[in-house]
């Protein structure tokens, strides 16, 4: 009896191992082996995860890009752990490819590995986030997103929301902020705080400030609270779209217009975010462009051409306000 | 809400409260209250229940809407709790509950017809029944330590749950659909409605017939329950099956709440939120006993910490520990062992109350509370 019972365990145990590594092997394996044996350029490319749509609307633009670009490209999914991305990293430097690129999940603990592609000889691109190495020589350029700027870029689209809404009088901010601790959180807020404290230390104050953990649900249940704490707040900067969505249905429950008693600024530029503001329920969205693709595939062929690219590559983005979301709303793929 | 059980039969001479303070819902409910009240100063009017656009609207108000998913799903946890097992899926069928009711909503045409409404909530249901046909069947029948064989679909099935939406958050449009969570009836919010129902269903399902017996029993002692007649099997398969119909209603909610379905992020960690509901609310985790309406006090006390949070301007950094010194404080006062260590005898011999927990009363006392234990309390 216990027996039959042991053996059951362990079988599904083993069934679901062999499973999982089954799968990792089918993301990396390709044909293996040899490093662009065809003239082609060879890239390893380990995500983050699949966590926001954001995160996906990413991983569509690499994989298209790379096809594009006519690239081999190799690419794994290391769902949210640094030890995954570790292996991925580990695994593309045996097979030998040309160049690796990764979003790190975290900041921090990424020397060892990269010190063995630098071994290789294999350039690292960074997309996304940056790290912190003892050794600036690890990685060859960061792709991505100034999160810092992005906050700045927020405040000034504040600037000009409070004109155009023709505002008058004390301006009192809710924030909702990302997941703590979150790198886009921490800078989104910095840069925001940034422009305040430069140009209007005297007539905005940010009167609560909560964490929403970039979701709907989120976002709506804070804005709920903070709605019946203060009142009287007539401006929101949500870190993200999705959050500043929730926010907008806690806003119309306590009966006050979202976008006109209170106006939203918001980040990302997701399609629902748009689609929102097209509906006048936003008033400007900063971009966060997750479509880095093409502009990745065109550092990597500079790379392993051996050209010099910059340190920070910072991706095209724009601002848009109500007038132009009807305009920018079709060409929104994500 | 109920009658103190009376552990003592001879007339004592101790007064009223004492006789309140040793009722099984006295703590948690003392701890909800101060809560609230600790909102008052920071939020003016915090008990002021005004009309808004034709429905009631205030504090009170969203503490109930917003906690309405996390009763739910406690009020299931607490029957698995109660045979001694444990459900760590139910976030993941939350997920999916809602993954698959908003992907074939946003598949219709007519996004506000009933009929697909209807059709959607049945799909995603199912996919919840069937989610806890699996953990039962994994627990009762092939004997896998619950925390594992539940584990299986807390892993797994957020990845169903992204599967089916694609990674993407799935936005609808569908008026009837943000009924169940985000609309109200009668003034009220319809959540509160659903609520009410499920648990005066399982009050009465585990109160006025033998069902919450045999419940407790299973988690008594199951072997022993099986060799005098009671089909352990079935009973665990039933509550685990409950448990996940309450997930799936939960998971409806949710997603109409926000209109919205987040694969990745609906129900993420209310497992835990719902077994510390459960716990609270006095419920022993070793099973054998279980009192629904502390389940649904201990679900308030959550929410209505969560939006104390949110009000008295927590810096973010600070959230969790804020959260944690709470929940230790409401667990400590929980204990009769430290009650009488603090309080000194006041407090301390309610342990005919409470199940499992240690009695520090005389050896009298224990005696009572023993006998006590197989009584059945009306919550």
């Amino acid at each position: 009896m216990l027996n039959r019972r042991n053996f059951l365990t362990a079988a599904v145990g083993v069934a679901a191992a062999t499973g999982l590594a089954a799968c990792a092997k089918k993301e990396e394996g390709g044909k293996g082996g040899s490093g662009g044996g065809d003239g082609k350029i060879v890239l390893g490319f380990s995500q983050v995860g699949s966590e926001s749509g954001w995160r996906s609307a990413n991983t569509t633009s690499v994989k298209d890009a790379a096809k594009e670009a006519g690239f081999d490209l190799k690419f794994s999914d290391a769902q949210q752990k640094q030890e995954n991305q570790i292996s991925a990293i580990r695994s593309y430097i045996t097979q030998g490819v040309d160049v690796i690129a990764f979003s790190p999940v975290v900041v921090t603990g990424w020397d060892a590995v990269l010190k063995e592609a630098k071994a290789k000889k294999i350039p690292v691109v960074l997309t996304d986030r940056s790290v912190e190495t003892s050794d600036d020589s690890l990685y060859v350029t960061l792709v991505g997103s100034d999160f810092t700027d992005e906050g700045r870029r927020a405040g000034k689209m504040l600037e000009k929301v409070l004109e155009t809404a023709g505002h008058k009088g004390p301006v009192k901010i809710a924030q909702l902020e990302g997941t703590t601790g979150a790198a886009p959180a921490i800078e989104r807020a910095k840069g925001f705080k940034e422009v305040m404290d430069a140009d209007h230390a005297s007539d905005w104050k940010i009167v609560v400030s909560q964490t929403g953990d970039f979701t709907r649900a989120g976002g709506k249940q804070v804005m709920a609270a903070f709605l019946q704490s203060n009142p009287d707040i007539n401006v929101l900067f949500a870190h993200n779209d999705d959050m500043g969505i929730g926010a907008i249905q806690a806003i119309e429950a306590a009966g006050k217009k979202p976008g006109k008693d209170i106006l939203i600024v918001t980040i990302d530029g997701v399609k629902d975010g748009f689609i929102a503001m097209s509906e006048g329920k936003i008033n400007g969205i900063v971009e966060c462009n997750p479509l880095l693709g093409p502009q990745l595939m065109e550092v990597v062929k500079k790379v392993k051409a051996g050209e010099k690219v910059e340190r920070w590559i910072k991706t095209k983005e724009g601002d848009f306000t109500q007038d132009q979301a009807k305009a920018a709303l079709p060409s929104r793929k994500y | 809400m109920t009658t103190p059980p009376t552990p003592t039969p001879t007339p004592t001479p101790a007064p009223r409260w004492r006789a309140l303070t040793q009722h099984h819902l006295f703590w948690p409910v003392a701890v909800l209250v101060v809560l609230l009240l600790i909102n008052v100063p920071f939020t003016p009017g915090f008990f002021s229940i005004k009309m808004t656009d034709g429905h009631l609207y205030g504090s009170l108000v969203s503490i109930v809407l917003f906690g309405s998913p996390l009763i739910l799903v406690a009020v299931g946890m607490t029957l698995v709790i109660a045979t001694g097992g444990i459900d760590l899926s139910v976030g993941a069928v939350v997920a999916i509950t809602g993954a698959l009711t908003c992907s074939y909503i946003s598949d219709q045409a007519d996004q506000d017809s009933l009929a697909g409404v209807f059709l959607a909530m049945g799909i995603g249901l199912v996919a919840a029944v069937v989610c806890g046909l699996w953990n039962g069947f994994l627990v009762a029948r092939m004997g896998i330590q619950p925390i594992i064989a539940t584990l299986i679909i807390m892993v797994a099935g957020r990845g169903v749950a992204q599967l089916i939406t694609d990674g993407q958050i799935i936005t609808i449009n569908s008026e009837p659909y943000k009924l169940i969570g985000g609309g109200y009836w009668l003034t009220l919010p319809f959540s509160i409605f659903v609520v009410a129902a499920v648990v005066a269903i399982t009050v009465a399902l585990t109160r006025r017939t033998a069902l919450g017996l045999l419940v407790e029993s299973v988690g008594g002692n199951a072997e022993a329950s099986r060799l005098v007649g009671i089909r352990s099997t079935r009973i665990k398969i039933m509550v685990y099956v409950f448990c996940a119909l309450c997930a799936g209603i939960a998971g409806l909610m949710i997603s109409s709440n926000t209109s919205a379905a987040d694969g990745n992020n609906a129900g993420l960690w209310i497992e835990l939120d719902a077994i510390l509901a459960v716990v609270i609310g006095g419920t022993s985790l070793l099973g054998g006993r279980f009192s629904i309406g502390g389940t649904v006090v201990g679900a308030l006390v959550i929410q209505t910490l969560t939006t104390t949070i949110y009000t008295i301007g927590v810096p973010t950094q600070t959230n969790l520990v804020f959260k944690a010194a709470v929940v230790i404080v409401v667990c400590l006062l929980q204990s009769p062992k430290f009650r009488t260590k603090v309080f000194g005898g006041r407090f301390g011999s309610g342990s005919g109350a409470k199940g499992g927990g240690a009695s520090a009363g005389t050896p009298a006392d224990t005696a009572q509370s023993t006998a006590a234990a197989p009584k059945m309390e009306v919550s």
